[in-house]
């Protein structure tokens, strides 16, 4: 089962759950994605140390897709 | 920002610490020669040389500092996500100093909550970064997540991004951090020597 996760205030919230045979699922995590993208979240694959990838169609392989905000200078 | 953009950054921080330490040592040598009962105005302007670059090093420490933890269920369910993206012994130095340690093309970074300590190959220069997640309601775990997760998928995006508070000796910034900290440091210059 994959997921897409959003870090917030809670530390993270689920906000779909997917397999890639089943294609409601995967219709309803890619809305969830689309949304998020809107409202301005990077989603981010990561392959381990070193890299990780930023998306903006849901990869329906993906185990773990993560929202993640814009970062900035302090 | 690129490996040649580094080195000409590194020069340049070293250029501006020489010539803002110089005029002290010079002043200070020519008092002594001038007239030896100045020595005390000497050794004053000597201190000054040496604090100059302490104050630049303490500001690099000053970006691996901690803030005020969230509440308890977020932290610990944030620093949960964070394990899943780091491997064993990334997870450990975590564990115990609150700071990640990451490889990439640049160096060996060390990531904090609000900031970044890149130690370029070979371990000995650091340029230590100001770069955070706008957002303080997010609980320690995720603040970090976000900032490896940044530097992941772009590394140079990264350091463009980030503001360098300081570039120079890593024994420099090794002084000025505190223990914790300078725990995670030794891994981070480890790994830097083992990419010259």
């Amino acid at each position: 089962m994959s997921q897409l996760i959003r870090m917030d205030s809670s530390g993270h919230t689920t906000l779909a759950e997917w397999t890639a045979d089943d294609p409601a699922s995967v219709e309803a995590a890619v809305a969830a994605l689309r949304a998020e993208l809107e409202l301005g979240y990077f989603a981010v694959v990561s392959h381990g140390e070193g890299r990780a990838e930023q998306v903006r169609e849901l990869p329906v392989d993906a185990p773990l897709v993560i929202l993640r905000r814009p970062i900035a200078g302090g | 920002m690129s490996e040649a953009s580094l080195r000409r950054t590194g020069r340049i921080w070293t250029s501006i610490t020489v010539a803002h330490t110089l005029p002290f040592v010079a002043v200070s040598g020519l008092l002594l020669v001038l007239n030896p009962v100045t020595a005390a105005v000497a050794l004053m302007a000597l201190a000054q040389a040496w604090i100059i670059p302490e104050l630049y090093a303490a500001r690099g420490a000053n970006v691996l500092r901690s803030r005020a933890p969230a509440d308890e269920q977020a932290e610990r369910v944030s620093v949960g996500l964070l394990g899943d993206l780091l491997d064993h012994g990334a997870r450990d130095l975590h564990r115990a100093t609150g700071i990640v340690l990451e490889r990439g093309s640049l160096g060996a970074w060390l990531i904090g909550e609000a900031g970044a300590v890149l130690v370029r190959p070979g371990g000995r220069r650091v340029h230590c970064y100001c770069v955070k997640v706008p957002a303080p309601e997010l609980p320690t775990g995720d603040r970090v997540a976000h900032l490896l997760l940044a530097l992941r998928t772009d590394e140079t995006g990264f350091a463009t991004v980030a503001n360098l508070a300081f570039s120079g000796a890593r024994w420099r910034l090794s002084r000025r951090l505190k223990a914790p900290l300078r725990d995670a440091l030794a891994p981070a210059v480890e790994a830097a020597r083992r990419m010259d």
